[in-house]
């Protein structure tokens, strides 16, 4: 890999050098890489229009609250913050991590957000040598396609679904579950993992549209209602979360709603209603606000004018470790790779060391269920391994 | 009637469009009468021109013209596939007159084929290479084209765009549904088109976007050249005599369903062609690359370029592509306006039906028939 | 297949299909009533239905009420209601006599091609759409609880809830004073002229354009209605609902006999429980598919629609 990596860099600055004899222009843009790190970028890579725009504007905000920060304690040696608007659509994908790797000065990308379009853009990441910390791709195949630029600064679906099947099983002591998802990548594939767990305790399961294309989930409701069960897991995002936990609430189904991490979001408050959303598990492959957070909840409250919302915190973390390395003067692609994978260190959501495919160390990856308490999430507890 | 509003006078429209309009004609009389040679020079220019774009020695040069938002070669291989589109969607609406709002649902039959058929996490596990399932696809959308056109052409007008539209929605829940499509999981490692180039490197790559964007512009050129002898030949004529009035034609003798059949059929394997290049080249498919949104880009730069015109969809699809694009990554007042495209396109879609319903590059025909119509007196207005 | 799933919630199934589909057939009347008089599909009345669906939402908002209120009482639940109603039917009915205004009125004036108002009610659809998007951020607005969906009764075992009484009943309300509109007011005969036949109607005296304004004002009115009922029922409104719903109302539509009033009423209500019934046969993700697989299915056998086409009784 490295010969191959060696041979692209080589090819790269080839083509530089043409491009450089052809027009002074792009001349200047060489410079600055392989120096002092000052004027380097990082990039954040998610849907930040669109309608799955949510999740990437509180991993963008978190990026952008570490950026500021890096900013501010080295103001002589800036770092800019490039934002990349995929939609989250994977035929963007290609085209903008294209733009990223042509841009000499661009050293890292936190994303890309979902597991499609990293599928799309992860090759052209690898081949480049630009390398990529994800904050919210959960899908493990990602981990598995020998890419050495791809990083993932959460647990897998691997992780935290078991957990939450564990979770049901084992602490809600639940005999019935409904299983619903909303057939993304993330969503069936967390749904999966608790169906294996809870074996024989799914009575029903159903599946639902995501990315806000159903708001009417009477079909779904009259089924659960039917089941009687005494718990539903939706593997999904918050805004179908929210709207199932409220119309199940609405039609008399009490049984309590356990859901993921790609639902703990302030949003799924607001729109179950905080009466409803009261009772909600939520899981998460991340540690609650404890001492390590620090004051990661206000800063970001004072930049971006709103609670920091689901992976804000992992896209901040994500965002710390390339700043740590820039910071190391670690200012080449290749040399922030190494920094970056050997990387070990505390951040406000979790542990970060990589092992083996760009996985957190799983060692690392705690599981832990939250439960909504007059309209807020709290830490309910760690969910030990199964 | 009380408020009678008076139609414009000949005298009020003189105005800039008419002078412009005047120019324009006097440009295509020009064009149309200049020298053959001079008029194949001028082609063979443009063709190397648009071959020579997605070099950055080139395009470095044209100013305001290249993407800044996403890469420009990037962004030249989505243009050409939607020009690609457009080509075969004018088949079916500019030429036939079929309202076609699902013609996107058959560029997903072109690249689900080439997926299923070639992608290591497919439940088939044949991975045949690309080079040979492209025909199968093309074949496939054909007969999908086949089998959704015999039942359904026998509807006109707004009734055959809502089936259309319903085909494409069903093929998108099917694909985001069933097991066997993968729905968002989607396929991935897709093989690339062959070729090496000397040092054994793969001509068609993951980084560099140039080689495919190549082959999507020799394929449009060979797709222009069919569908012009097409249209110059008996199936072209009883196309545009059904688009006119079916009825009239059905009268003088044009089996009106077979050809409408094949209007349909050709331009749904134009547009797994295009499928099956999307999928070679992109590595990963799935749902989410098919959205009901581009049936309506395509069928509206179809209308924008000029219906019925091969020249006018090319640009109407490759403007309507790049100008999307072209958004991304400009500021106006601390908003970006890539947020604002759809709202733009939108707002373009309005204005450009109200004042120039038969778009940039009319049909000379078709620009006839609008202007007929203009002048029928209309009762009460 | 899971005919247990169907046949074991047969019943709520129906009930909950039902009040959907009151609100597809409010819909499903703009469509007809356009198409009626211009033989054209009004892509943009989906738009037409968010603006009465926001503008509930934001009525009340302005009430100070979130989607966290609980509102007690008989009095202040009709009052909120109702104005909300009010401000809700003005908002449809302004921007679908915006729509007309802006958007087909020119094409009209320059006879142009129906391929041409087709587009240009997609553009209009889009930009509309895309307005509201921008506007709430592309976030999820919630609705207050209004009217509580706790059962009040049961019915041969189904039970049965105050919003889906008002859903319907508000419906069918609508839907009878529309007909007695058309059917009996000097308007409603207007508006069945130039159905019938726009130039001889207006050689006779009717001014098309204001006829025509009213048809979109009419439809408008009945969509910003079923803007308020989704809000009741939903609690919860994206700018994205209306494309998918508005399509829905249009298969309606056509399912009933696109044109005819009535039909518009048994296209949505039909609508509204097979997709439910197909949810529970299939599962949820197969909902959407067996509403157009329907459409498809009965445009092919019969494309008049189960009652026919009706408001323009001349038409061939």
């Amino acid at each position: 890999m490295r010969q191959k990596l060696a041979r692209v860099i080589g090819g790269v600055a080839m083509l530089a050098l043409v491009a450089g004899g052809t027009a002074c222009s792009s001349g200047s843009d060489d410079e600055a890489s392989g120096g002092d790190g000052c004027g380097s970028k990082i990039a954040f890579f998610g849907a930040l229009t669109g309608s799955s725009a949510a999740l990437g504007i509180n991993e963008k905000n978190g990026v952008k609250l570490a950026v500021e920060k890096y900013n501010k304690e080295n103001a002589d040696c800036k770092v800019e913050l490039a934002e990349l608007d995929s939609q989250g659509s994977p035929d963007q994908a290609p085209g903008l991590a294209q733009k990223a790797i042509d841009d000499s000065k661009l050293l890292g990308i936190v994303g890309p957000a979902y597991s499609g379009e990293s599928e799309a853009a992860g090759p052209l990441f690898n081949e480049a040598g630009l390398v990529t910390i994800t904050p919210s791709a959960t899908r493990p195949s990602l981990a598995q396609q020998g890419w050495k630029t791809f990083f993932r600064a959460v647990g897998n679906d691997l992780s935290q679904g078991p957990a939450a099947g564990t979770y049901i099983k084992n602490v809600m002591k639940a005999d019935k579950v409904y299983v619903i998802d909303d057939q993304s990548a993330y969503g069936a594939g967390l749904a999966d993992e608790v169906k294996k767990v809870l074996g024989g305790a799914v009575v029903g399961s159903d599946k639902v549209q995501g990315e806000g294309k159903q708001t009417e989930f009477s079909g779904v409701v009259t089924k659960v209602k039917a089941a009687g069960v005494k718990a539903v897991f939706f593997g999904g995002y918050y805004q179908e979360a929210g709207l199932i936990r409220k119309q199940l609430t609405a039609a008399g189904v009490t049984a309590p709603l356990v859901v993921g991490d790609g639902s703990n979001d302030p949003a799924y408050i607001t729109t179950a209603g905080a009466a409803a959303a009261e009772g909600t598990i939520l899981t998460c492959p991340c540690a609650p606000a404890a001492e390590a957070r620090g004051t990661f909840v206000e800063e970001f409250k004072a930049l971006n004018g709103a609670d920091p919302g689901t992976y804000s915190d992992t896209a901040y973390d994500a965002a710390n470790i390339l700043l740590a390395g820039i910071k190391a003067k670690k200012t080449t692609r290749a040399d922030l790779l190494e920094f970056v994978k050997s990387y070990n260190g505390e951040g406000v959501a979790s542990s970060y060391k990589f092992v083996e495919g760009g996985e957190l160390d799983p060692a690392q990856v705690k599981v832990w269920a939250f439960k909504v308490q007059g309209g807020k999430v709290v830490p309910d507890q760690e969910i030990p391994k199964a | 009637m009380t408020t009678t509003v008076n139609p414009p006078t000949p005298e009020q429209q003189q105005g800039i469009g008419t002078r412009l309009r005047h120019g324009r004609e006097a440009i295509a009389q020009r064009w149309h009468d200049a020298p053959r040679w001079v008029r194949w020079a001028a082609l063979v220019a443009l063709i190397a021109f648009f071959y020579a774009l997605p070099n950055k020695e080139f395009y470095q040069y044209l100013g305001p013209i290249p993407t800044t938002g996403s890469n420009f070669t990037q962004v030249l291989f989505t243009v050409s596939i939607y020009v690609l589109l457009a080509v075969g969607l004018n088949i079916v609406v500019g030429f036939a007159g079929l309202l076609d709002l699902g013609y996107f649902g058959f560029f997903a039959v072109g690249a689900y084929t080439v997926a299923v058929l070639t992608s290591p996490s497919s439940n088939l596990k044949t991975l045949w290479p690309w080079l040979l399932v492209v025909p199968i696809a093309i074949a496939l959308t054909m007969v999908s084209g086949v089998m959704l056109g015999t039942p359904t052409l026998r509807l006109r007008g707004d009734y055959l765009a809502l089936v259309t539209l319903g085909f494409a929605e069903m093929i998108r829940i099917a694909a985001v549904s069933s097991d066997f499509l993968k729905g968002q999981r989607g396929f991935n490692q897709i093989p690339h088109p062959p070729g090496k180039y000397a040092d054994g490197k793969p001509f068609f790559g993951v980084l560099d976007a140039r080689p495919y964007y190549w082959l999507v512009l020799t394929l449009i050129i060979l797709v222009v050249i069919g569908v012009r002898n097409l249209t110059h030949s008996r199936v072209g004529r009883a196309w545009i005599s059904i688009r006119e009035d079916e009825d009239a034609a059905q009268l003088m003798g044009v089996p009106t369903f077979k050809f409408k059949l094949w209007a349909f059929a050709s331009g749904a394997a134009i547009a797994g062609l295009a499928g099956a290049l999307f999928a070679g080249k992109q590595n990963f498919v799935n749902s989410q690359n098919f959205e009901l949104l581009n049936s309506i880009i395509i069928l509206a730069a179809v209308i924008l370029g000029g219906s019925g015109n091969i020249v006018g969809a090319i640009v109407g699809g490759g403007l309507v592509a790049y100008m999307i694009e072209r958004f991304r990554g400009i500021e106006l007042f601390g908003v970006e306006l890539y947020e604002y495209r759809f709202l733009f396109f939108g707002l373009v879609l309005v204005v450009m039906m109200i004042f120039r319903p038969q778009g940039l590059i009319p049909n000379r025909r078709r620009a006839a028939e609008f202007k007929d119509r203009r002048k029928e007196v209309i009762v009460g207005e | 297949m899971n005919f247990d799933g169907l046949f074991s919630n047969f019943g709520e199934l129906t009930t909950t299909g039902l009040t959907q589909g009151a609100i597809y057939a409010l819909v499903a009347l703009g469509y007809t009533l356009v198409y009626g008089v211009l033989r054209l599909i009004n892509f943009a009345h989906s738009e037409v239905f968010i603006a009465g669906a926001f503008a509930a939402i934001w009525t009340w908002n302005g009430f100070g009420l979130d989607q966290d209120s609980q509102v007690s009482g008989v009095g202040s639940i009709l009052f909120y209601l109702l104005v909300a109603m009010i401000v809700a039917a003005i908002a449809s009915a302004g921007t679908a006599t915006v729509i007309e205004r802006v958007a087909y009125r020119p094409l009209r004036k320059r006879n142009a091609p129906p391929l041409a108002f087709l587009i240009t009610a997609i553009g209009a659809s889009i930009a509309i759409s895309e307005a509201f998007g921008i506007w709430t951020r592309r976030r999820p607005e919630g609705a207050p609880i209004l009217i509580s969906q706790k059962p009040l009764f049961h019915l041969f075992g189904v039970p049965i809830d105050g919003v889906q009484l008002l859903t319907l009943g508000a419906a069918l309300v609508m839907m009878v004073a529309l007909d007695q509109f058309i059917n009996r007011s000097r308007v409603g005969r207007g508006i069945r002229a130039v159905a019938q036949d726009a130039n001889t109607a207006a050689l006779m005296g009717v001014n098309k354009d204001r006829i025509i304004l009213m048809v979109f004002i009419a439809g408008g009115t009945m969509a910003g209605v079923a803007g308020l009922l989704y809000d009741v029922r939903i609690q919860s409104l994206t700018y994205s609902v209306g494309f998918l719903l508005g399509l829905k109302a249009f298969t309606a539509a056509v399912l009933g006999g696109i044109g005819n009033l009535r039909g518009a009423l048994v296209g949505g209500l039909l609508l509204g429980v097979v997709e439910n019934y197909a949810s529970g046969l299939f599962g949820s993700e197969w909902k959407d598919f067996a509403a157009f697989a329907v459409l498809v299915v009965l445009l092919m056998f019969r494309p008049t629609g189960l009652l026919g086409e009706s408001l323009g009784r001349a038409r061939a």
